[in-house]
């Protein structure tokens, strides 16, 4: 590029307020777009980081979430005996028989008639070691046998009744919450744990939803599929636990994603339309000085290429500007029903770098797009009409 | 051989529906090293002609060369690079970036060069220094008068050592005193740097800085001889 870059900045800055309200348009569209891609991206990080590599989950044959499965007490036994199951260091396999069950709780807040389904899970002991991240922020691990519940750190923002030592009720009873867990920003953090056989007699379920195991060698997952999948009397779809609920969040995601690209799309149009304006208003200014850089021997193509460099700066700004104006959602919490098990699941904007680079580079090709046909008039006007 | 050659150019615009003819089996010789003034009055076209020499406009028919180069068959993309090498234009007004200093408008044609920044700001020093601005090179066009923003103008023309000098008019906005600077500055070029100049201007009294003075009328060029001769 020859002319100079300097040539296009000063003369930016000669129409701050023309410039402004460009670069604001470019910036809003860029951070609606880096708001709702992160949203996406931070839906499907909580349901990635919900399944473990380590972890094989087991559903009836044919179901396909937690909530449409269910396995008999028979075959819970001959899964936790199964040699693929690794043990603890206490002996006893890590293996988690786990019930999930929905039940409708008014939200925390002034309008209390908003009621959200969430996920009550009755796990094993073995649950707090078998599933990934799990941490007790607050109080102890619920105790077998009692009508103890562990709530998880989203959920108990977002629901009345949910601190330690409050009795959060439900199933017709009221359940002592004894502790606080996360788990790494995945999707138990939106649900209600207790222990699985206090669950039964309430919900009046027999046996259990799935059930959760670590592998005892997790490079033997599809020995472990094979042997446990070919067995008649289980009936079971074995599945890696990661990959499972990763898949799980990929409708939502990609409804999301798709969301994204038509809004943004939309407004896109109208942040180019802006640009477009800008750029002829400029190059209409200054055909002298388009003349001149022409008369002296600048290429026509460096003209274009100047007058859409000059474009895409002005973008850049915007770009700069939607990214201000987004990044302070990003780690906020929001909350939607998750399609795949109807359940309430909260999670929050994840704004990556590679989010903020691709607003970047949204932002100079709308601002490149925007500035292509006024370049192209500054560079293809004859100079003796422009002199004229 | 003449350093331009101008033969049989018949120059014709489209105005609405009408063909205005301009030039018809124009023929002129410019020698190296001489400094002429092309005279006539408005709308004869003066400006036209300097525009072919200068490769910004092609005649409707014949030959425009310059040092060789038949300019009339170049491509638009061949015309730039050329342009850059062999000629140096000076506008009535309106000859410089506004938002470049002087030694950054005098710089421009130096970019197209392989010089080095070195050699640049030699040059540029240089320049400016011809003209007598060389305090004033970290100024803006809008902080000089009309004859300072001129003499940077012609500081740029012959920045690059083109083979050929164009002005078009390049006393017509100013003042007395500044056109005097303006024109005693073009004398000494071609005196002492031995620069070939092409002067349009309808000022008689400028016209009689050049060695050489043409009258253009209906098309035709007349020869008188300058004060200068
Ligand atoms: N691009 C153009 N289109 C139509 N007519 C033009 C164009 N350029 C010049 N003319 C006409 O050609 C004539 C000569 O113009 P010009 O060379 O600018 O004259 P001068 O410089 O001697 O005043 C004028 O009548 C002018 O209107
Ligand atoms: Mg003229």
């Amino acid at each position: 590029m020859k002319i100079p870059l300097i040539y296009n900045l000063r003369s930016v800055m000669q129409r701050p307020t023309s410039t402004a309200f460009t670069a604001i348009g470019i910036g809003l569209v860029v951070a609606v777009f880096i708001g709702m891609l992160a949203l996406a991206n931070g839906f499907r990080a909580a349901l990635t980081r919900t399944g473990s590599d380590r972890n094989a989950l087991v559903l009836r044959r044919g179901a396909d979430s937690e909530l449409s499965s269910g396995l008999d007490r028979e075959a819970v036994s001959i899964l936790a005996a199964s040699p693929h199951v690794a043990a603890g260091p206490d002996g006893r396999p890590l293996f988690s028989a786990e019930s999930y069950l929905l039940i409708p709780l008014s939200r925390r807040g002034a309008d209390t008639n908003t009621v959200a389904n969430v996920v009550v899970r009755g796990v094993a002991a073995a649950a707090w070691q078998v599933r990934q991240n799990l941490v007790i922020t607050e109080g102890q691990a619920p105790v077998p046998g009692r009508n103890e519940v562990c709530v998880g750190r989203t959920m108990a923002l977002k629901f009345p009744n949910t601190d330690v030592g409050q009795a959060l009720r439900f199933g017709g009873r009221d359940w002592a919450v004894v502790c606080h867990f996360t788990a790494g920003g995945s999707s138990f953090e939106s649900e209600v744990w207790g222990d699985a056989e206090q669950f039964q007699p309430v919900f009046r379920r027999q046996g259990f939803s799935s059930a959760s195991f670590r592998l005892a060698d997790p490079a033997a997952f599809e020995e472990a599929e094979r042997a446990l999948e070919g067995d008649q009397r289980l009936q079971v779809d074995v599945y890696r636990e990661a990959a499972f609920y990763a898949e799980q969040s990929e409708v939502l995601g990609r409804i999301l994603e798709i969301l994204a690209f038509l809004i943004t799309s939309i407004m896109a149009v109208g942040a180019i339309f802006g640009a477009v304006n800008t750029m002829y208003a400029a190059v209409a200014a200054r055909a002298p000085e388009i003349a001149v850089l022409l008369t002296l021997g600048f290429h026509p193509r460096s003209v274009l290429l100047s007058f859409l460099v000059e474009s895409a700066l002005i973008a850049l700004v915007g770009g700069v500007l939607g990214i201000l104006l987004v990044l302070p959602v990003n780690g906020m919490v929001t909350s939607t029903t998750n399609w795949a098990s109807f359940s309430e699941i909260a999670f929050s904007f994840r704004i990556t770098p590679a989010l903020l680079l691709s607003g970047v580079v949204f932002a100079a090709v709308m601002g490149t797009l925007g500035g292509f046909f006024p370049a192209w008039r500054a560079a293809r006007r004859p100079v003796v009409q422009a002199l004229r | 051989m003449p350093l331009v050659e101008i033969r049989a150019v018949d120059k014709a615009f489209q105005r609405d529906s009408e063909r205005v003819e301009i030039f018809n089996a124009l023929n002129l010789d410019i020698e190296e090293g001489s400094f002429t003034a092309l005279m006539g009055p408005s709308g004869s076209g003066k400006s036209t002609l300097l525009n072919l020499v200068a490769g910004l406009d092609r005649p409707t028919s014949g030959s425009v060369r310059v040092a060789g180069a038949e300019v009339s068959a170049m491509s638009p993309n061949q015309l730039a690079p050329w342009r850059a090498r062999h000629i140096g234009f000076v506008f009535q007004q309106l000859n410089l970036l506004p938002v470049l200093t002087a030694w950054q408008n005098v710089e421009l044609p130096l970019l197209l060069t392989n010089l080095s920044r070195k050699e640049r700001d030699e040059r540029i020093r240089l320049a400016l220094g011809v003209v007598g601005l060389e305090d004033r090179m970290k100024h803006f066009p809008r902080q000089l008068s009309g004859g300072q923003e001129q003499r940077v103008a012609i500081a740029r023309a012959i920045v690059a050592d083109p083979t050929l000098v164009l002005l078009d008019e390049p006393t017509g906005q100013l003042d007395a005193k500044s056109s005097q600077d303006v024109l005693a500055l073009l004398r000494r070029l071609n005196d002492e740097f031995r620069k070939t100049i092409i002067m349009v201007t309808h000022d008689a009294h400028a016209a009689a800085s050049a060695r050489t003075v043409l009258h253009l009328e209906k098309g035709q060029l007349i020869e008188r001889q300058g004060a200068m001769a």
